[in-house]
Order: structure tokens, then C-alpha cells, then sequence
């Protein structure tokens, strides 16, 4: 592992180039107060990050990423387009058996551009991918807008495409209520019994807890109501399976899903945007007809990311963490929002680079 | 140099403890006073007995300050973090069993599984302003198990006793903890959900992978696992 004053050096080197293209630097707290954390990504972040006490403050986290620092600055202060770039320590509490560092430089790129997204996106990509150009790394991109619009599309319940939605970011669990509202999975245990009883109320069961009697009448007609639903269709599951599946260069990517949108014009509009990008990334030097592109690239990262997504990884060296990465982070920035009761949309769009790997794949580490 | 073990300190876990070994004709005592922490190994040469709280036990195992090690094996995966690393089981000892479950009002009667939990959990959100409370103290094993089944938008509150009490006291909307024959559970007017326990713990000798295992203390664990029947 390079030493630290290298891998500062190195940091300094992307953040004074983010700087050269107009980011304003900017600092952010290594504490974090752990309940906006939570809040955003769930109790799942504590196994994941270093939670800490301050006798006054309650929880503490320290930062395990820029984007919520980052974001809350901007709302709290910052005017629109804005330009950011930031470096230092993230920290990552590490499942022991995968030996990864736990605290790690990133170094990292935010743009937040009402007005032209699609432009923010390619600038963004070019920008990382000009800096990393020396190491000759894999770039793989995708598209989250595109499956968030297909299953907005489904032929279904508001309900049930509410409740995929919420699951997109856990691949098994959304797998297993596509299986579940399209028919072909069974009900879970005890809803058979609950939806043929005439009365599912024990009057000798006392009431107990917050959870009041009419929340639990509200969903035991829910429960009716998609019991009565029509399964989603086979085809409809097909093609967000084609979606899903899919691993080709951009440029042939395109062609393949113009003919997935004849069948399911919801995502119509996300694929013109997709062209639209490519045209931009284009424009910007990058070769789309080599541009690597996955249906379900960005969907197990804790970002959640909900636009285009990308990461650049070494081919020589497979063992290692993507080099960078990045995307879109609109919903993030949406809750967010909410939790301040501010319910502005933050149009957000970044990348980070790891500068120790950079160092490390350009033989300079061992030094 | 000698083997260590460490067993429970008191109650049935360190009798039951006491008569798994005599049964394979090795004597475990406490010696002197009733209040001394002193003990005495008899029917094998090279183990010394080390009398410890069974929730201390797994550390002390994961630290390799003692070699073997009777506790709970919902302890051990509570308290370490990848703990086939450190530790090895050498054998279930057939008492102490539990189960670690999540149990909801009885009067949800919307909700059986964790599917339903994870359900309820999102609308529970929208209405309340906040996550759904777990109580528990088992938070690394209730962790896991609901990631894995993809449960979102709950949090887990720390419960260290009665914890079948924090759903009427409306500190929790559902508990987290281990059980035997759910009396408790009943009592409390919750259900137990649908789909088996998170884990069934039952009392364990573990080995750890972390002390020093000279020539010596290899040999003693050896005629140990023989005289305990232990395949290894």
C-alpha cells in the first residue's frame, strides 16, 4: 500500500485538474451525524461504516462517503450550475473475511446542473475519463433511468410498481416480487388463510403498539385488492429480463433497445435519452462503439444511483476495486430533501477516483 | 504449556457443562469456596479450567487467550465478526437450545413473514415519519438475516432485558430475541413469524483458531477429542 504523503500527492494532482475545469475544492466534516445516514441508506450502513458517540451530538459516523456532505453544502448554500471537487479519507468498516482497506482517499467530481443533465453526465464521464487516460482502464457504463421507466411502464398496480421500485437498489428481493406479482412464485405463508377469512380479526387478540387497527385494515384490503390483480405478463417479465441482461457496446446497445421499446414504449423516452448521451459523450472524444454497457450496471452500490452509472476498472488487475466510479443521483438527493423538509430536486451527477489504486497500478506504490 | 478452556461461571450452562464432560470421564469442579472462581480438571493431564461469563467466552476465544471454549453458538456470531475465522466448532453439546426469532403483535394479523414485515415496514414509514423498531440485542445475526432477506426502512433499537415488554410500551413495533418455548412471547400477546428461526443456538465447544497450538497442546487436544468422540 503507497504511503500516505503519496496518495495525497496524487489526490492533489486529480483535485487540482477538477479545479483546472472550473470545480470549486471544498471541505467537508469526518463526523456525520449517523441518523441522516441511516435514514438514507438504511440500517444496512452501520454494518458497512465506523459508528462512533459523541456524549452531546448522539450517533456519530465517520463520513463513509462525500455525496451527503456534499449535497447538504449545496443545498444549504449553493447556487445553481454548480461545480464541485473535494479530497481526503472515506471511511469503510470492512467484512473481515475480503481484507479491504478500511480507510481509503477519494477524491471526487459533483456536478449539479438543472438544465442540462445529459450534458453533466458526459462531461463528468470525459472529465475522469481523461484524467485516468495513462492507465488504460476498462470503462463500464448504465443506465438506471432506463429500468426505473420500464417498471413505471408494467401493465400493473401502483402498488406493486411501488413496491419494485423501492426494492431496485437488492437485485433478490426485487427478483422475488417480479416472481411473486407475476404469478409464478408462491403466496407466503399464512396470506391464503388471512385472504379467505371472513373476519381476520381476533376479538381476543388485545391491540398492542403503534401500529394502529385501521393501519392493519388498510392493508388487508391492499392485500385483497393484489390478491384480485391481474398477474404482470409473461412478456412484460421478458422484457425487463432483456433489460436487465444486457452486455454490449453502446452503440449496439441502442439498436437492441429500440426494439425492446416497441413492445414496451415506456422506456422509450429513457432510450432517446441514452442516444442523446452517447451523442454528448461522442462530441467529447469518447468512442461509443467501444463504450462497454450493462442493463444492470449501478444496482447493488450503496449510491443509489438512479441515472446514467459508471465505473472504470483495470484489466490487468482484476483483484482491484473499481478505479473510479460514478453517476447520476437525482432520488438520493430527493430524500435528502425531504428529510429537511425542503422538497426541492437536486439534479446530482459525480465520480470519485481511488488515488492509492491509481498509484498502484502505475508500479509507483512500493516506493 | 496447558490447554485452556473456558466454561460458563454459573447456572444450569455450567452444570450441564460439567456432566457433558463427566459423561466422557472427565471431571470438571469448581473448588474452594462457593464464591471462588476456582476450578479442577481430573481424568485428563494438560487442561486447566477457566471459569468465565458464557458472553465474555467468545471474545476471550477470538483473542486466543483461551484455547477451547463452551458458549452459545448464537454468542459467538453475535459478537464476532467473521467468526469462522477465529473460531472453529468442535462439537453441538446437545443443551442450552434456543431459538433467535422476530416476533410482531399477534394482532398484526396482515403479517406472517418477513416479506409482510418488510411490507409493513415501508408503509409504517410513510405514515409514522419513521423506521419501524426492532428491539433486540442480538443486532450483527438481526442485521444479516434481514439484509439477506431484503428487508428495508427499519431500525434496530438496543433492548439488553424484557424486551417482549417494548412493543405494548410502544418502544418498538416488533422484538428481536432468543426463545425456547415462547411463553414469554405468548404472554406478551406477540407471534412469532413464519419461515424458522433467524438461528438455533445451542450450547457449543468451540476452538480457537487464534491461540498458540504448540506441539504439546495439539497432543492434549488430540486425547481430548478422543475421549470426547470427536471426529476431527
Amino acid at each position: 500500500m503507497a504511503d500516505k504523503a503519496r496518495v495525497r500527492d496524487e489526490a492533489t494532482r486529480f483535485l487540482t485538474f477538477f479545479e483546472g475545469h472550473g470545480a470549486c475544492v471544498v471541505e467537508a466534516d469526518i463526523l456525520q451525524p449517523a441518523e441522516t445516514l441511516l435514514d438514507l441508506y438504511g440500517e444496512d450502513i452501520r454494518a458497512r461504516a465506523f459508528v462512533t458517540h459523541d456524549p452531546d451530538l448522539g450517533e456519530m459516523m465517520l463520513r463513509p462517503d462525500f455525496t451527503v456532505p456534499v449535497v447538504q453544502m449545496h443545498m444549504a448554500e449553493g447556487a445553481e450550475p454548480a461545480r464541485y471537487a473535494y479530497m481526503g479519507e472515506v471511511f469503510r468498516a470492512q467484512d473481515e473475511t475480503r481484507h479491504r482497506a478500511s480507510e481509503y482517499f477519494q477524491v471526487g467530481y459533483e456536478v449539479f446542473d438543472r438544465a442540462a443533465p445529459i450534458e453533466a453526465d458526459a462531461e463528468v464521464f470525459a472529465l475522469l475519463k481523461e484524467v485516468l487516460a495513462p492507465l488504460n482502464l476498462r470503462a463500464a457504463t448504465g443506465d438506471m433511468g432506463l429500468l426505473l421507466a420500464a417498471v413505471r411502464g408494467l401493465r400493473t398496480t401502483e402498488r406493486r410498481k411501488s413496491a419494485l421500485l423501492r426494492h431496485i437498489w437488492r437485485p433478490r428481493r426485487f427478483r422475488a416480487l417480479i416472481d411473486r406479482f407475476a404469478g409464478r412464485a408462491p403466496l407466503p405463508d399464512g396470506r391464503a388463510q388471512l385472504l379467505v377469512a371472513d373476519d381476520p380479526f381476533d376479538a381476543d387478540t388485545p391491540h398492542i403498539g403503534l401500529r394502529s387497527p385501521s393501519e392493519i385494515a388498510e392493508r388487508v384490503a391492499a392485500l385483497h385488492e393484489d390478491a384480485a390483480a391481474a398477474p404482470i405478463s409473461a412478456q412484460e417479465v421478458e422484457l425487463l429480463d432483456d433489460l436487465l441482461g444486457l452486455r454490449e457496446t453502446t452503440a449496439n446497445v441502442l439498436e437492441h433497445l429500440r426494439d425492446i421499446a416497441v413492445d414496451m414504449p415506456a422506456i422509450a423516452a429513457a432510450v432517446d435519452r441514452l442516444e442523446a448521451r452517447a451523442e454528448a459523450l461522442e462530441r467529447r472524444g469518447v468512442d461509443v462503439a467501444r463504450l462497454d454497457f450493462e442493463g444492470s450496471y449501478g444496482r447493488t452500490s450503496m449510491e443509489y444511483y438512479d441515472g446514467f452509472v459508471f465505473g472504470f476498472y483495470s484489466e490487468t488487475r482484476p483483484d482491484l476495486p473499481p478505479v473510479a466510479t460514478g453517476g447520476r443521483y437525482d432520488a438520493l438527493t430527493r430524500v435528502l430533501g425531504n428529510q429537511n423538509g425542503d422538497r426541492r430536486d437536486i439534479p446530482a451527477v459525480g465520480g470519485v477516483i481511488r488515488p492509492e489504486l491509481t498509484l498502484e497500478l502505475t508500479g509507483e506504490a512500493g516506493q | 504449556m496447558t490447554v485452556k478452556l473456558g466454561v460458563p461461571s454459573k447456572g444450569r450452562l455450567m452444570e450441564k457443562t460439567f456432566d457433558w464432560f463427566g459423561a466422557a470421564g472427565i471431571a470438571l469442579s469448581r473448588t474452594g469456596s462457593d464464591r471462588e472462581y476456582a476450578a479442577a480438571v481430573d481424568g485428563i493431564d494438560g487442561v486447566e479450567l477457566v471459569l468465565l461469563s458464557a458472553g465474555e467466552i467468545p471474545r476471550e476465544l477470538a483473542a486466543g487467550r483461551i484455547h477451547l471454549g463452551v458458549t452459545g453458538s448464537d454468542l459467538v456470531r453475535e459478537k464476532l465478526g467473521a467468526w469462522s475465522e477465529k473460531v472453529t466448532e468442535l462439537a453441538p453439546m446437545g443443551f442450552g437450545h434456543a431459538d433467535l426469532i422476530i416476533a410482531v403483535p399477534k394482532c398484526w394479523v396482515d403479517v406472517n413473514t418477513l416479506d409482510d414485515l418488510d411490507a409493513v415496514a415501508a408503509a409504517f414509514r410513510a405514515k409514522h415519519g419513521f423506521r419501524l423498531r426492532i428491539a433486540t440485542k442480538y443486532h450483527r445475526l438481526i442485521r444479516d438475516h434481514l439484509r439477506d432477506h431484503g428487508v428495508a426502512d427499519y431500525q434496530l433499537v438496543d433492548s439488553q432485558g424484557a424486551t417482549e415488554g417494548t412493543v405494548k410500551n410502544e418502544t418498538a413495533e416488533a422484538v428481536a430475541d432468543i426463545t425456547s418455548t415462547g411463553e414469554t412471547l405468548r404472554a406478551n400477546h406477540l407471534k412469532i413469524l413464519a419461515g424458522g428461526p433467524v438461528h438455533k443456538s445451542q450450547a457449543t465447544l468451540f476452538k480457537s483458531r487464534k491461540a498458540e497450538w504448540s506441539t504439546t497442546e495439539r497432543a492434549t487436544l488430540e486425547t481430548l477429542c478422543r475421549k470426547l468422540g470427536i471426529d476431527r
